[in-house]
């Protein structure tokens, strides 16, 4: 992999903040963009911007096959069976929402469960906080090891017979724990149980391939996969999706339409009530595109080089505790004693780096940690063994800068 | 920017607040209490507020958060102890203005050692520390206009 010319592709990266050049270590809130998705959007708006499904114009067209040609990719991409598996959402909060409202809040029953874990993102847990609410059923969590991994053992003694929807992430965002989705998902079909896997954190990262998981819905976002905002997407089981009622109703999403009685569109569409997000379903084409001709696996070897550099740099800083397994996807996630993480990432960002500092939308995981917030740096493709180099000097300096002030 | 910017946010008066904070601590059952959090990054606070008569008699805080945030609390609760109610909340808003990097008009009242957050201004990202305190105080004084 060459990174250089990889660095290339991403206009932003060539830029100096705060008088240094920029060091951009923040990927698992959301990546940068590269070129192409820059220019599949520009180009797209430039020349066939035009509504979908209706009307017979050429620009209608146009823009229908390059929308539908989107989810065309999508499905190879994630080894879907057919398009009608693969729901174009905003990303993967409402992916995660449109199961738990057009499924879970259909089928689930007092003495039901859901089956969570401690490490879930708020995206993967406040739906079914609030489906257990609404339904009666119970909210249930496999214990965690102590640094951070769960095994099948937890999960095979948490999920009974009373289980029905088991949602999981496959990278936790805070950890770096990547979860063994494939035995999980088999674990919860012994019992009858769904499995609903957030992909936010594995998707950009790692090849995915759904049915070989054999997860029956999978959810990510474009955004963190140099993909635009706004564009994600669910993956679900022709079965299940076909039993499920759609969520948001309106235009795109019906069939025939009565004064009373109105029928839904087939699968995929009846999911996508409104104007689609077309310009954001390309620009994901264009992202899948760049990230297939780089190598999935490439991409996750070189941010597995670059956790274990990361580790290795920040375990010799004294007083810095890292948190998560050893074995983790491209993030390292940590604190320094006495020095609170705003404080870290405030002198950080004084010299260019940019790292993200706070609860990472996973409160019950901080309470876990027994910390109120943390900093994390986290990596991508275009990603050096330099930017972990300056990381850990600005980390060096924030200490010395805390401890003189003290 | 340099280290010497990050001198204009964590200044030396700052840091002995954070160090050394005032007024840490709870208040008996008679006072008013709020709790308030910065949603977005962790940052809380639990204040405790003594009003009696239109002042303010006591001002304790809990809490846990960054530098910025505990010394903020820790200047705000020293700063309104003894003043009443309209006089907490006229810091308050100059607070809010100095935040903003607005010029204070402060006549007639002295920020003290609370001007060293002006710095603040500066780095965006943290003003929502610096200001949770003061939401709070302003919270606990109207509740406690409501049970009166």
């Amino acid at each position: 992999m060459d990174i250089q010319a990889i660095r290339e592709q991403f206009p932003i990266l060539d830029q100096e903040v705060n008088g240094h050049p920029l060091v951009y270590l923040d990927s698992a809130a959301t990546s940068q963009k590269p070129l192409p998705v820059i220019e599949a959007l520009e180009s797209y708006y430039r020349q066939n911007n035009s509504n979908v499904h209706r009307g017979v114009h050429t620009l209608g067209s146009r823009a229908t096959d390059q929308y539908e040609g989107a989810r065309e990719r999508v499905k190879d991409f994630i080894g879907a069976r057919s398009t009608e598996e693969v729901i174009f959402t905003r990303g993967t909060t409402t992916a995660i929402n449109t199961v738990a409202y057009g499924y879970a809040r259909h089928v689930l029953q007092e003495g039901d469960e859901i089956v969570v874990t401690e490490m879930e993102h708020h995206s993967n847990l406040i739906p079914w906080q609030q489906a257990a609410k609404y339904t009666g059923a119970t909210l249930k969590y496999v214990p965690m090891e102590e640094d951070g991994t769960i095994t099948l053992e937890s999960f095979r003694s948490t999920i009974t017979n009373a289980t029905k929807i088991v949602a999981v992430t496959h990278v936790s965002n805070v950890l770096g724990t990547v979860n063994p989705i494939k035995e999980i998902a088999a674990i919860a079909h012994e019992h009858d149980a769904l499995i609903v896997v957030d992909g936010a954190q594995s998707v950009p990262h790692m090849k995915v391939d759904v049915a070989n998981l054999d997860c029956d819905f999978y959810a990510f976002s474009g955004h963190k996969m140099c993909g635009p905002t706004g564009i994600g997407v669910l993956y679900g089981k022709k079965e299940w999706l076909e039993k499920m009622e759609p969520v948001e109703f309106g235009g795109e999403m019906i069939d025939f339409v009565g004064l009373y009685e109105s029928t839904w569109k087939d699968l995929p569409w009846k999911f996508e009530g409104g104007t689609p997000i077309i310009a954001g379903a390309i620009g994901l084409h264009a992202a899948i595109d760049f990230l297939e001709e780089i190598g999935m696996d490439q991409i996750e070897a070189h941010e597995r080089d670059l956790a274990a550099y990361a580790q290795t740099k920040l375990k010799e800083i004294d007083g810095l505790t890292i948190y998560g397994p050893k074995q983790r996807s491209g993030l390292v996630t940590f604190n320094i004693d006495g020095v609170h993480p705003h404080d870290t990432a405030t002198v950080l960002d004084a010299e260019g780096t940019a790292v993200r500092a706070g609860h990472h939308c996973a409160q019950p995981l901080m309470k876990w940690l027994d910390t109120a917030a943390t900093a994390r740096a986290s990596f991508y493709l275009y990603n050096t063994k330099e930017d972990i180099d300056r990381l850990a000097e600005g980390l060096n300096r924030a200490k010395e800068y805390f401890g003189d002030v003290f | 920017m340099s280290f010497n910017n990050l001198d204009t946010l964590y200044r030396q008066v700052i840091m002995d607040h954070y160090k050394n904070p005032r007024n840490r601590g709870s208040l008996d059952d008679e006072s008013v209490t709020i709790d308030m959090n910065n949603p977005t990054c962790g940052d809380r606070i639990e204040l405790h507020l003594q009003v009696e008569d239109g002042v303010v008699q006591d001002a304790k805080f809990e809490g846990e958060g960054c530098s910025i945030s505990m010394s903020s609390a820790s200047m705000m609760t020293q700063a309104v102890k003894g003043k009443d109610v309209e006089q907490a909340l006229k810091m308050s808003s100059m607070f809010s203005d100095m935040m903003l990097g607005n010029e204070i008009d402060n006549e007639d009242i002295d920020l003290g050692d609370i001007e060293a957050l002006q710095g603040v201004s500066k780095f965006p990202a943290r003003i929502k520390c610096a200001t949770l305190a003061w939401k709070a105080m302003e919270k606990g004084v109207a509740s406690d206009e409501e049970q009166s």
